[in-house]
């Protein structure tokens, strides 16, 4: 008998000091480093040429044209990917269809796929020698290397993040609520309006919080259909990344200052919704009805 | 209002769930859709709301013919079994819904009169501000009925109304909705697989088996003449004794019964705990005790004859039985069905 076994009761399962300390250690030392060290020197090296710098970088031109840029685009996107995220998940928890779980793994197609690759993808749809190139040149309609490409990159990139959130909390609600609706009389938008998004509304601002995160901070996708013209196509990431090979650290750095202080705000509003119940449903399987509670492993008898 | 429903069926890709189903639920009446799960009451119930399509056939509200009248516009009350509360509502928010959503407009006075007075008659008076969540799961299927009731539907519609409650409650509410029911005289149609429930609370049960009507009629004729084995064994405990009918009466190992109409040959026979009578001495169906189960109305007696059959039958608290006694088992009355 050790000394851990002193006081009669067995440690539970995993529960020896030696492993739990080692364990703790290894996850702080990582996170600090991988984690917390980038942050720190954001900010540090934002203002390491002083105040005036810092906001000379952010007051000049194109850094303001990049950060207009930014917000238009997710001013577009972002309401865009909440309708289409909503009509996804309605259309998956409340009807059967045939091809209901193929538009399941659809919608999570920009999660697997490098945005890099929806770049190029896009090139090749829309560029001059891509499928629709020559009509789009035809009428003059310019998509690649301005702001419609940026958003529709962008729109491909976040399209799964409302959809994801809504899914496994409407079909743990099934359609019992709608139905009593109905029932009692009420129209499709009344039923919407007033029973269904009440009841989402949270899980619903949680997917929009991340979705805009990911429109403002998006860089692969946006990178290749944009173009990279200063001052005119570029978007705050791709900026920061002009200034650095520009060997303007401290005017990078102060650019993604912002979009840290933004992923700080981010942080902020997700845990106060999650406080409130948003984003914590299980995913849906694939396969299984709606939230079974079957356990994962049979007792034998 | 009358309802009919006319040959009516719905299949579900492969699944036939209700197959031809006929059935009259005169105005006024109570009826219950009784039978095991998988046997499409609840499919019926939700085709007669309009929230299933019929397949095929008809359903009437009176003469009108309702099969393809949109849910929105039928005008039932449908409540679910668990409740499907507005869960961001208050309890007299989730009543007044059906009034707000409603194409009559209604001055905000008069729903908030018609919510009080409904609140009184589900007797939750003063639970108004409470929501859903702040309140038990009985008072939840009340708030429910109020709901249903405040668009003064022609008919009322009830999917397993207290499955998902406690047994005392159950009870209660049981009683509370067939006094409602009395006093309203709205037509009802409910579901359940209690038959104990359906039996207690309707006028008429209807029991249903793998899509079909089995049998129909109030809860005296259904229990005392039940049509067929399965109704027999649904409604209630029953023992089974292998019978050979012979010029109209049923012989089984150590006893006989009159088998009415049933035509000669293997049949089976069934019976009631309570009508069996234990005796030590002969004549009778030979049989040892194995278990007895004590409970508060009286012991029941678990045995097995000696052709190897397990009976279970009721006896006098005060009876002295233990297990391992052998004795005789007579039957008082049963049902003879000829063998499937």
């Amino acid at each position: 008998m050790s000394a851990v076994h002193s006081r009669n009761k067995p440690p539970r399962v995993g529960d020896q000091p030696v492993f739990r300390r080692v364990m703790i250690g290894v996850v702080l030392i990582l996170g600090a480093l991988l984690i917390l060290a980038p942050l720190v020197v954001i900010g540090f090296e934002a203002f390491s040429k002083g105040w005036r710098v810092y906001v000379e970088t952010l007051a000049h031109p194109d850094t303001r044209h990049a950060i207009m840029l930014t917000v238009i685009t997710a001013l577009v996107t972002v309401p865009i990917n909440t309708v289409f995220g909503v009509a996804a998940a309605w259309a998956i928890t409340k009807f059967d269809f045939p091809g209901r779980r193929l538009l399941l793994v659809v919608i999570e197609i920009p999660f697997s796929v490098s945005p890099i690759v929806a770049g190029v993808a896009y090139l090749f749809v829309y560029g001059l020698q891509g499928v629709f190139g020559p009509l789009l040149e035809a009428y003059d309609i310019k998509i690649l290397f301005a702001l419609p490409g940026i958003i529709l990159a962008s729109l491909f990139v976040t399209a799964p993040f409302v959809a994801r959130e809504l899914i496994p909390l409407m079909q743990a609600q099934g359609r019992d609520l709608e139905e009593a609706a109905t029932s009692l009389g009420a129209s499709g938008w009344r039923t919407f309006f007033s029973v269904t998004l009440p009841n989402i509304k949270w899980a619903l601002l949680y997917g929009v919080v991340l979705c805009n995160a990911r429109v403002m901070g998006e860089f692969g996708a946006v990178s290749v259909v944009s173009g990279n013209i200063r001052g005119q196509t570029n978007t705050l990431p791709l900026h920061i990344e002009l200034l650095y090979h520009d060997y303007q650290a401290a005017g990078a750095f102060a650019s993604a200052s912002i979009l840290a202080v933004l992923a700080v705000f981010t942080i902020i509003a997700k845990v106060a919704l999650e406080g409130r119940g948003a984003g914590r449903v299980r995913r849906p399987s694939l396969s299984a009805p709606p939230v079974s509670a079957v356990p994962a492993v049979e007792p034998k008898p | 209002m009358k309802i009919r429903l006319d040959r009516v069926a719905k299949t579900f890709q492969t699944f036939r769930a209700v197959r031809d189903v006929s059935l009259e639920i005169g105005s006024g009446e109570l009826v219950a859709l009784l039978g095991p799960s998988g046997s499409g009451k609840t499919t019926i119930l939700r085709m007669v709301a309009g929230l299933e399509y019929a397949d095929g056939g008809h359903i009437y509200f009176g003469e009108q013919d309702a099969t393809d009248i949109p849910v929105r516009e039928r005008g039932v009350g449908f409540v679910f079994q668990h409740y499907a509360l507005f869960p961001h509502m208050t309890v007299a928010e989730n009543i007044a819904f059906g009034m707000k959503v409603s194409k009559v407009r209604r001055e905000k006075a008069a729903i908030a009169r018609r919510v009080e007075d409904l609140l009184r008659l589900v007797r939750l008076e003063g639970l108004g501000d409470r929501f859903p969540a702040q309140i038990s799961g009985g008072q939840r299927q009340r708030v429910a009925l109020a709901r249903a009731l405040a668009v003064d539907p022609k008919v009322l519609l009830l999917d397993e109304p207290f499955g998902a409650l406690d047994a005392a409650v159950r009870r209660d509410l049981r009683r509370w909705l067939r006094e409602i029911h009395d006093e309203l005289g709205i037509t009802t149609l409910f579901v359940t697989h209690d038959q104990e429930e359906a039996l207690d609370l309707a006028d008429r049960v209807v029991i249903l088996n793998e899509g079909m009507i089995v049998q129909e009629g109030t809860p005296q004729q259904v229990c005392r003449d039940p049509n067929s084995a399965f109704v027999t064994r649904f409604l209630g405990d029953a023992n089974r004794f292998a019978a050979e009918v012979r010029g109209g009466v049923a012989r089984s190992e150590g006893a006989s019964v009159p088998a009415g109409d049933v035509k000669d040959g293997p049949a089976e026979v069934y019976a009631r705990p309570g009508d069996l009578d234990w005796s030590t001495t002969g004549p009778g169906i030979a049989a040892t005790i194995t278990r007895v189960l004590d409970r508060p109305c009286g012991r029941r007696v678990v045995a097995i004859t000696t052709g190897g059959e397990h009976l279970e039958f009721d006896v006098e608290p005060e009876l002295g039985v233990r297990a391992g006694e052998q004795g005789f088992v007579t039957l008082r009355r049963a049902q003879v069905f000829a063998a499937e």
